[in-house]
């Protein structure tokens, strides 16, 4: 077999599998770190090997005993307990029974993500850690999109899977009693990742565009997980609807196109049709959450490519109901935003006004949904300061520049 | 897997210890033990009746006083022995000190190669 052959043939195992062996390797040691050094490990070893001996009919079997011998040689060299080599023994049996029969190996992803999103592990680590280590993402490339340094993202990394091993975070799915908040965490953190690939996005920083795409496959991930979790479906409706969007955002020119003047024809109808099933999966559970409303308000925005208007009147209820749920920031504009649109301009900007000025000093949308009500009222001074104070905040060229347009249109 | 719960409090918490409180921190003790989860443990007289030692070049350095001055201190520990670390916070959660102080869950050093942190499933 050719050498480069091999090598698809070892990436296309990497891209399909990477996350369920190190879950499964993970589940059963209780040491990720450890887990990700034998399977690199292994990897190495499928370089050497497969070129000459071909490549085996259950390459994630193989690789998931080389990796098993390796785990038992560190546990060997370091001198572990008896019963951790017991431990090992299984993984080992465990590995053989898949090798010899044609068993899958049980997907242990959801246990390693409840493990990624625990609430022992530093918020700021979750949404890295799960991007390591169930999809592979390197340290580096989630550095970047978080504006930090390589060395720092993966000494945070480092330190939270000690944190997984030394105080023995359990791999498991939650009891019924704390499921809600354990898996509330678990779409926090999947959801930070899509925001953090979609906020400051443009045409230049293909990195957040990637970051989001991997956020995507996460939540695709998670439905499968947990078939059964309204909230599942929703966050996965919710940035299905937002990716639908990414070709209109932008001109070809790289301008920025706010969501109302967005050329319909460029969403994409497969994404948005998809986002709908997984809404309506969610609302058989009759379990309404904060995922699901950001979704459904997303799917009315949706409609425009049907219908060719918005129902804002809609949209405001609910936001209604998800100030309700999940009073942040960016749901109180939102409502703010929807109340001006469905005609209430003045009961929008009071509505923004309520909101405490600690929260709002340094929120881009704050200031540009206040100048967009302001102009409604006609205040355009007023307007004018807001905007420009809105594209002081961001860090995207073009949507700085939108703002900038916004502020001096009407002078 | 082994796990220090360590108690702090605030000097006003520990001066209002009473009768109650000790009875619920030993209520507390029982139900450890009953569980069979209990190592060892004990409450600790006030951070002013400690004394700190220290030995630099073979010379003994004794203060009076805790080793530092917080507004917050120890004010006792529990040693546990459970599976992991969910099952360790939700004994931490049940210390009567939790609903008013914080209790710090520190697994001690080298027990986490003991069993029990994940049976296979």
């Amino acid at each position: 077999m050719s050498e480069s052959s091999t090598q698809a043939a070892i990436e296309t195992v990497a891209r399909n599998s990477y996350g369920r062996l190190i879950a499964f390797l993970a589940s059963r040691s209780g040491d990720v770190a450890g887990a990700e050094d034998a399977l690199s490990e292994a990897f190495v070893a499928a370089l050497e090997k497969w070129p000459t001996d071909g490549v085996p009919d259950r390459p994630e079997a193989w690789l998931l005993r080389v990796a098993r011998n390796r785990l038992t040689d560190a546990a060997r060299h370091n001198h572990v307990r008896q019963q951790s080599e017991t431990f090992l023994r299984q993984v080992a049996e465990e590995a053989q029974t898949m090798a010899e029969t044609h068993e899958h190996f049980p997907d242990e992803r959801l246990k390693l993500l409840f493990v990624c999103a625990h609430p022992a592990i530093d918020p700021a680590a979750r949404t890295p850690l799960m991007l390591q280590t169930v999809l592979g993402v390197d340290a580096a490339r989630i550095a970047s999109a978080f504006l930090v340094s390589p060395a720092a993202m993966s000494q945070r990394l480092v330190r939270a899977k000690i944190k997984i091993r030394q105080a023995a975070i359990p791999f498991r799915v939650p009891d019924p009693a704390e499921w809600a908040e354990r898996v509330s965490f678990v779409l926090d953190a999947i959801y930070s990742a899509y925001t953090v690939g979609w906020d400051s996005l443009n045409a230049a920083s293909s990195i957040h565009q990637a970051l989001a795409a991997e956020a995507v496959s996460i939540g695709r991930v998670l439905v499968q997980l947990m078939p059964s979790e309204p909230e599942a479906h929703g966050l996965f409706a919710l940035m299905l609807h937002c990716e639908a969007r990414r070709a209109a955002r932008y001109t070809s020119e790289g301008e920025f196109v706010p969501l109302g003047q967005q050329d319909t024809a460029l969403w994409s109808q497969p994404m948005m049709e998809e986002a709908e099933q997984h809404l309506r999966s969610a609302a058989a559970f009759e379990r309404m959450g904060r995922y699901q409303l950001e979704a459904a308000i997303q799917s009315i925005h949706a409609n425009r490519a049907k219908t060719g208007s918005t129902d804002w009147q809609e949209i405001a209820l609910l936001y209604e109901g998800l100030v309700r749920v999940a009073p942040g920031i960016g749901s109180l504009v939102g409502r703010a935003v929807a109340l001006a649109q469905a005609g209430q301009a003045a009961s929008g900007l009071a509505a923004l006004e309520q909101i405490a000025a600690g929260r709002t000093v340094d929120y881009q949308p704050y200031w540009a949904a206040r100048g967009h009500l302001l102009q409604m009222l006609d205040r355009n001074d007023e307007a004018q300061k807001a905007f420009t104070r809105a594209a002081s905040l961001t860090d995207d060229p073009a949507l700085r520049h939108y703002l900038f347009e916004r502020a001096v249109e009407n002078i | 897997m082994k796990y220090a719960l360590l108690v702090y409090q605030s000097q006003d918490h520990f001066d209002r210890r009473d009768n109650t409180t000790i009875a619920a921190g030993r209520a507390y003790g029982e139900a450890l033990q009953a569980a069979g989860v209990l190592v060892g443990g004990a409450g600790l007289e006030s951070p002013q009746a400690a004394t700190t030692v220290s030995v630099r070049d073979g010379k003994r350095q004794v203060h009076d006083g805790p080793y530092a001055e917080t507004k917050e201190f120890l004010a006792g520990f529990g040693i546990i022995d459970v599976p992991n670390l969910d099952a360790a916070l939700e004994w931490a959660a049940r210390h009567p000190a939790a609903g008013f102080s914080k209790v710090e869950i520190r697994p001690l050093l080298g027990s986490h190669f003991a069993v029990g942190n994940s049976k296979p499933s």
